[in-house]
């Protein structure tokens, strides 16, 4: 697999959150991808964004463009330094927030990509790491 | 502060949005929508969305909110023009919108709006 671009982005603030959504739209457009592709790779990266400044305090946000003998995708990587998530099973319970939101950021971001990985412990920060092909 | 345009037609406010909405701007539109429906004794809100490219969930809330609120302020919203990527998106992401009343475009808004105030009179 090789990685044919990356970008980085400062995400902390909720106007960041939109950086996010445009860079990653344009990449997912270099990647050839369809309009409803397109829009669930940068809704999933909205509510990610949106979980790394609420409740990580801010961090940052890798995209790559990815490319593989078959196919091209979008690789995102989401990381921050805040407290971290002590139940990552209950955080990804659809409905279950401790922020006063719907409870849907991390339960919807993983049905619209088709990886998805978090790794998080009190004290250590999240990382999440999504993508989505072509 | 920017602000998303509340425009007033007769007995309904238009809201279209046209830019990318960071939250804080999300939250002002709730704000202002409020206030505008009891300045104005607004019967309806139609909230123009076909220049939305990406509704999340944080957005979505807000649309849910905002018919909720004008409800309980003797108001009906409308949202319209919804695209349908975003549709797509929206159910996937596991938002149906419950209680938004929706239409294809503005004046089928406005046409829904029209009809459900003859219902009240």
């Amino acid at each position: 697999m090789k990685v044919l671009k990356t970008e980085t982005v400062e995400v902390r603030s909720t106007q960041d959150v939109v950086i996010v959504r445009q860079r990653v739209r344009s990449m997912a457009i270099e990647c050839g991808f369809s309009l409803v592709d397109q829009t669930k790779i940068v809704t999933a990266a909205s509510e990610i964004a949106r979980n790394t400044v609420i409740y990580g305090g801010g961090g940052q946000a890798i995209a790559e463009h990815l490319e593989n003998e078959r196919r091209q995708g979008v690789r995102l990587t989401f990381e921050d330094e805040g407290p971290g998530i002590a139940d990552l099973s209950m955080a990804l319970k659809e409905g279950y927030t401790t922020g006063g939101g719907l409870g849907l950021g991390l339960s919807g971001a993983k049905r619209l990509s088709n990886e998805f990985e978090i790794t998080s412990a009190p004290g250590k920060g999240t990382r999440v790491v999504l993508a989505r092909w072509k | 502060m920017e602000r998303i345009p509340i425009l007033k037609m007769g007995r309904f406010l238009l809201v279209t949005i046209q830019v990318d909405m960071h939250d804080q701007l999300a939250i002002a539109l709730q704000d202002d929508l409020t206030e505008r429906i009891v300045a104005t004794a607004a019967k309806g809100v139609l909230i123009d969305i076909s220049s939305l490219e990406v509704v999340d969930s944080f957005i979505g809330r807000m649309l849910g909110n905002i018919a909720s609120m004008s409800r309980i302020l003797d108001a009906q919203t409308v949202v319209v023009g919804m695209q349908p990527a975003v549709a797509i998106t929206l159910v996937e992401l596991g938002l149906s919108l419950p209680g938004v009343r929706t239409a294809l475009n503005v004046e089928k808004g406005i046409d829904l709006l029209r009809a459900a105030l003859e219902l009240e009179s």
